[in-house]
């Protein structure tokens, strides 16, 4: 990366690496939980789809010092992990990606809700008359109809860990090369009195993997229309 | 077979009440729309629950209020042909046939791929996707899916309401044979009454909500 200094090219490999462990994260809980919403009745649904929001809604800051409790050295889930596997969340990369999952979670669950609500029910019902059990008729009708749906809903839970800021720098801090994602690097360079062209450079990328992303997702989201209308 | 009912269901305004025994293996349902034909396939499918009431078939009891017996449609092997074809949309004409009979052991397999794809004059169309097929067509590969599903009992809902008349005269009787030659029963709803005393041997009449 001829006109990136080999600082910012870390940055930009770093954040790759953060958002794709983001995504390979959220995934399966993701598509699981919109499938729930989308398609089952139980005590506490409402609950449940309030609890996935939440981090939509509360300050991500709020939302990272939450995580600090829970996943950090004496935290309620930080603790043993340490203890017994050695693995240390807060204050590193692998805090980055669970910040940048937890904060791109409704996102995908809303796009597998939604794709999963367009996908017609008597469709599955045939299904179902032909001796597919409940497993199979999701496996097999419900996410194929609804994957370019799902697909648009990583592409945006992918840009979205790629632009994580308050609850990554809450959970896992500004460390270079361990947790300084792209947000984190601009907001660091752009303190520091001769980091202009850095910041501008990283501001130029992020805007281009943003516009990627976001046409990327249209793009899939008008392939889900077309596939349920057939 | 004997499909013995004593159900009620109650839908919002519409109630369909059915005490009947139905032993003809070929039995025909006719009555106005809105008569509660679909709804009585769709309670003998389970795709809708009785609100009360009691559904056997052979014996073996599907639904039973009383008892809190609500057996699966998965487990039920009902073949059920919709008014409007259901196709897998994401799946060729072939992937359609073959997702039933894929899910049965072979020696459940009671019709052979080339039989169905035979009497249906669907040979052609095996590579296709469903959004690219008529309505006809759409409709003999969902009798045919059906059919390989090798249901003990199948429904038909006006399969061929939209079929032009010379396929109807083609495939109709060999449909009746093939289903007489397997030992299936079936259950033919039209609203076409001569169509149905050509076909089944016993026509019944929904009317209101009764039989």
């Amino acid at each position: 990366m001829g006109w990136l200094t080999g600082e910012e090219t870390g940055v930009l490999l770093l954040s790759m690496q953060v958002a794709l462990a983001s995504i390979a994260t959220l995934a399966v809980p993701g598509v699981l939980t919109g499938w729930l919403l989308a398609r089952c009745n139980f005590h506490g649904k409402s609950l449940l789809d309030a609890l996935v929001h939440l981090p939509l809604v509360l300050p991500p800051v709020v939302t990272g010092y939450l995580l600090l409790l829970l996943l950090g050295r004496k935290g309620l889930i930080g603790a043993p992990l340490e203890a017994w596997f050695g693995l240390h969340i807060a204050f590193t990369w692998i805090g980055a990606a669970i910040a940048a999952s937890v904060m791109a979670f409704p996102l995908m669950v809303r796009a597998v809700r939604l794709a999963i609500e367009m996908t017609d029910r008597e469709t599955e019902d045939a299904a179902r008359t032909l001796g597919a059990n409940p497993l199979r008729v999701l496996l097999t009708v419900t996410l194929p109809l609804a994957a370019p749906g799902i697909l648009a809903g990583l592409v945006l839970a992918f840009a979205r860990s790629l632009g994580e800021f308050g609850a990554t720098i809450t959970l896992a801090g500004n460390i270079p090369g361990e947790s300084r994602t792209l947000p984190v690097a601009i907001y660091s360079y752009s303190q520091m009195p001769d980091g202009d062209a850095s910041v501008q450079r990283l501001v130029l990328i992020s805007v281009a993997v943003s516009v990627l992303a976001l046409l990327g997702s249209e793009w899939l989201a008008r392939r889900l229309a077309r596939r349920v209308a057939a | 077979m004997a499909i013995n009912l004593d159900v009620e269901t109650i839908r919002g305004d519409f109630r369909l009440r059915i005490a009947t025994s139905l032993a003809d293996p070929a039995t025909g349902l006719s009555g106005p729309s809105g008569a509660g034909k679909t709804t009585l396939l769709h309670l003998i499918a389970g795709l809708v629950k009785p609100t009360r009431g009691r559904i056997a078939i052979d014996g073996e009891v599907l639904d039973d209020t009383t008892a809190r017996i609500h057996v699966p449609i998965h487990r039920r092997r009902i073949g059920l042909v919709f008014q409007h074809g259901r196709l897998l949309p994401h799946l060729t004409v072939e992937g359609n046939l073959r997702y039933g009979e894929q899910l049965l052991k072979p020696a459940e397999r009671r019709i052979s791929f080339t039989t169905v794809v035979d009497l249906l004059e669907i040979a052609p169309l095996l590579a296709r996707r469903p959004a690219g097929l008529s309505g006809g067509e759409r409709q003999r590969v969902a009798v045919g899916r059906a059919l390989l599903a090798s249901p003990r009992v199948l429904l038909l809902d006006e399969p061929f309401a939209s079929l032009d008349q010379r396929l109807k005269h083609a495939v109709l009787p060999q449909l009746k044979r093939v289903l007489t030659d397997l030992g299936i029963p079936f259950l033919y709803v039209s609203h076409d009454v001569e169509e149905l005393r050509a076909l089944t041997g016993d026509v019944r009449s929904l009317d209101n909500g009764t039989l």
